[in-house]
């Protein structure tokens, strides 16, 4: 035993000691995601449509800088959900491994965990999961669905549909917090009255509203007194729910909805963080009708999503990695948007004809990368966002989604409450 | 026999910890880069993280290994003097948020647009190192109190300490707290005037923590070899029997308790600033476990012993979240299964568990040729340590 701890201390030793660099002709790629913890249930199929976007691009003759051509050589590591590993991961990934660029990240503690470590060693991070915003660094891409191509988006299109009561609820933490702050002031300037903006409201001394909505603890069951108050705020019938809860509590959230005869027709639900990956494990008949809002659906009826599915299909089944799961496997927005980042980076790369962060980095955000992914084209702006493609999708009994509406080539935008704020004042005076 | 090896155990110990103060951080600061001798700055900070959680392992051995109380809520400590340090880091970030505003960035998003009274003393560092002495002195000594008073032991201490942790966890979750909710706080960048990005405030870290470490180490050696520390053992072997001479057994408990605490808060004050976040996570109950892993993998009732298990255990995860990202939690799992079995007193234990492996060998074998040996030497029982 002794012996396996010098052995597994001079192995950290050794990992830290070795000089790295450019291989001659691979490029290091990171992967940082969960592959245990509570999140290895999400992230996992990320880290495998990353390794399924590597392999296309090496068997399609890799990366072409110059005159040389690159192969990608994946660095998987495990963020194992503890969000202090997850900063360790990234420093090792770029002091040891000198990774040109990495991919990962799941939740916004583990984005704002490592988010230091890129600044400081000038790395590069591509993250896709839609998150609230309100971030900009010079070393995140993020592929993700900012909260005006997700949560506002659905509100027009329950305007649209006539709704002029939105109850929103969500997990306590700061996705939903803000994605609801945001939707709170987008429905007032939409002159949607505060009274008809279920949940409720917390104020600051002055009287200025800091907190709307009703939240909920992680893993939170007992949904019963929220659905009476629901049910009574919908009694009207033009409301509707904007759900930003997380997890395993939109199960009895679900459940008790259907408990109380609330249907998708009286007062449909909008749920902002569940995609077809989460439906797997929901009761889906329970569900029916009610409404999801990505840029991306498997549903999608293009060429280029019918092509993407086929060879990740064909990928999967052909797959002997440990832990790629072959059975019963679905794709949506988050993956969808970690395979669009690396084609992005790639575009990038190709264009500056270098490897370096400060290079790739000034070529994205020259705005002329772009790539015609599953979900419609995606453009990287200079903001670090993208432009793409949202759509509006009603569950099925399958756990699919039905595209109901589409919107074209929206441009993302993180910084929404200043500028709603500055309106807001503008339309008040 | 006894004294003369722990004699040699703190000269180890300070010979080590010499090398790790003084001959570790220079290799970082004085050989270049690419040097085979040179020590990366991921190293150092990496290494800084395993002391700060040798120094919670010990407090959860001065507990459980030398009074025989299972603290699970070790981890709740450990945070809350990571939190106390965070909440001073999150005021010397000044304006240089997102938001470029004077107060911090998850403030500014739910709404604030001035600080609250309780974050503005937090400026101060004296009086976020007193917070985090008194807070976590006054909640464990409450608890503690509480606890012992009503005699709680055993399993049913680990449980409710376990439960406290897990309040609290819930309790930071909650944004309405003002303590940042589930991201907790990240991106520090000053402390006491020093950019905390720079190699060489990380250097200056690492050996502060190194010298806390030592310090602690010293202190609890000191401690159980006192009076105090026979009552302390005596209480872990036979409780009622320490009572029944007299001895306020509650007392005792709640003075190594409280000890415990702050120890474990000292490493979580150390630990933010290296590692660069703390959040309530840290707080969850499988944390605590975590730490008594460490302490059973190095080897329980020795004070080396939860140095050399943080080490071990920590490294290996290191080690095997990157070669091994699909298996490491097999590989872990086995490794404790294999200690929990095969070495009940851990690794430290190992080369006494190896001598009498050896002379019950030797004993055989003499036993066996009955005409070279005494009677007397072929049934002398393997000595006890």
């Amino acid at each position: 035993m002794k012996s396996y701890l010098f052995k597994s201390l001079a192995l950290v030793a050794a990992l830290t000691l070795t000089p790295r660099g450019y291989a001659d002709d691979t490029v290091k790629v990171g992967v940082l995601h969960s592959l245990s913890g509570t999140m290895a249930i999400s992230e996992t199929s990320l880290r495998d449509v990353l390794l399924y976007a590597f392999d296309e691009i090496n068997t399609a003759g890799g990366i072409k800088v110059g005159d040389k051509s690159y192969k990608i050589e994946p660095v998987v590591v495990d963020g194992a959900s503890n969000w202090p590993l997850f900063a360790e991961k990234a420093k090792q990934l770029l002091e040891v491994d000198k990774v040109a660029v990495t991919f990962g990240c799941w939740t916004s503690v583990s984005r704002k965990s490592v988010l230091p470590v890129f600044e400081q060693d000038k790395g590069l991070l591509f993250y896709p999961v839609q998150y609230e915003g309100e971030e900009l660094s010079k070393n995140i891409f993020y592929t993700a669905e900012a909260v005006n191509q997700q949560a506002t988006p659905a509100v027009d299109y329950m305007l649209k549909q006539g709704k002029k009561k939105f109850y929103l609820i969500g997990t306590d933490y700061v996705y939903p917090q803000t994605t609801d702050l945001i939707l709170y002031k987008y429905l007032l300037l939409h002159g949607i009255p505060a009274e008809n903006i279920g949940g409720g409201f917390r104020k600051d001394d002055s009287g200025k509203v800091i907190s709307a909505g009703k939240y909920v603890p992680f893993g939170h069951t007992d949904f019963q007194q929220i659905v009476a108050d629901i049910k009574q705020f919908a009694a009207s019938g033009d409301a509707c729910v904007l759900n930003t809860v997380n997890g395993d509590s939109n199960v009895p959230l679900f459940k008790e909805i259907a408990a109380a005869g609330l249907t998708a027709a009286d007062c449909p639900v909008v749920s902002f963080s569940l995609a077809e990956d989460e439906l797997r494990a929901l009761p889906t008949k329970d569900l029916v009708g009610e409404l999801g809002c990505w840029t991306y659906f498997m549903s999608l009826n293009t060429p280029a999503n019918k092509m993407f599915l086929k060879s990740w299909n064909t990928w999967v089944k052909s797959q002997d990695h440990p832990g790629v799961v072959k059975e019963k496997r679905v794709v949506d927005s988050p993956m969808v948007l970690s395979y669009d980042g690396v084609y992005l980076w790639k575009a990038a790369v190709e264009k500056a004809g270098s490897f370096d962060v400060d290079k790739v980095t000034a070529a994205l955000e020259s705005g002329d990368i772009s790539f015609e992914g599953p979900g419609g084209l995606i453009t990287m702006q200079k903001n670090h966002h993208a432009t793409k493609n949202v759509y509006i999708g009603e569950t099925k009994a399958n756990g699919q989604f039905k595209i109901l509406e589409t919107f074209p080539q929206v441009y993302g935008e993180p910084f929404l409450l200043k500028d709603l704020d500055a309106k807001l004042t503008a339309a008040t005076k | 026999m006894q004294r003369k090896s722990s004699n040699l155990e703190i000269w180890v110990v300070l010979a080590v910890a010499l090398f790790v103060i003084i001959v570790f951080p220079s290799l970082n600061a004085f050989t270049a880069d690419g040097s085979w001798l040179h020590v990366s700055n991921f190293t150092i900070t990496l290494y800084g993280k395993y002391l700060c959680y040798a120094m919670l392992a010990i407090s959860v051995d001065l507990l459980w290994g030398y009074t025989g109380l299972l603290s699970l809520g070790q981890a709740l400590f450990f945070s809350l003097g990571g939190y106390m340090m965070g909440m001073y880091l999150m005021r010397m970030i000044g304006d240089l948020g997102q938001y470029h505003q004077p107060i911090p960035d998850f403030l500014v998003f739910l709404g604030w647009s001035t600080l609250p009274t309780f974050w503005k003393p937090f400026a101060s560092f004296p009086f976020a190192l007193l917070t985090a002495v008194l807070l976590p002195g006054v909640l464990s000594g409450i608890f503690g109190y509480l606890a012992f008073r009503s005699r709680i032991r055993g399993v049913y201490f680990a449980i409710l300490t376990q439960a406290l942790t897990y309040a609290a966890c819930l309790l930071f979750f909650r944004n309405s707290l003002l303590l940042g909710g589930n991201n907790g706080f990240t991106d520090f960048k000053f402390i006491l005037g020093y950019d905390i990005r720079e190699a060489s405030t990380k250097r200056g870290l690492f050996i502060a923590t190194g010298i806390a470490l030592l310090l602690v180490y010293l202190l609890c050696k000191w401690l159980t070899k006192t009076k105090f520390g026979k009552v302390q053992r005596a209480i872990r072997d036979s409780e009622n029997r320490v009572m029944f001479s007299g001895y306020s057994t509650a007392n005792f408990k709640l003075f190594i308790f409280v000890l415990a605490s702050l120890i474990a808060s000292l490493a979580g004050v150390l630990y933010v600033p290296q590692v660069g976040i703390i959040n309530p996570s840290e707080m969850s109950p499988d944390k605590s476990l975590e730490a008594v892993v460490w302490v059973s993998v190095g080897g329980r009732g020795t004070l080396i012993g939860p140095i050399i298990g943080a080490f071990a255990v920590n490294g290996m995860k290191s080690w095997a979240t990157r070669s091994y990202p699909d298996m490491w939690l097999l590989l872990l799992g086995t490794m404790f299964i294999l200690v929990t079995v095969f070495m009940p007193k851990g690794i430290v234990g190992l080369p006494a568990q190896l001598q009498g492996v050896y002379q019950k060998f030797t004993a055989k074998k003499m036993k066996a040729e009955p005409v070279s040996v005494t009677p007397d030497a072929a049934v002398q029982p393997v000595k006890p340590e």
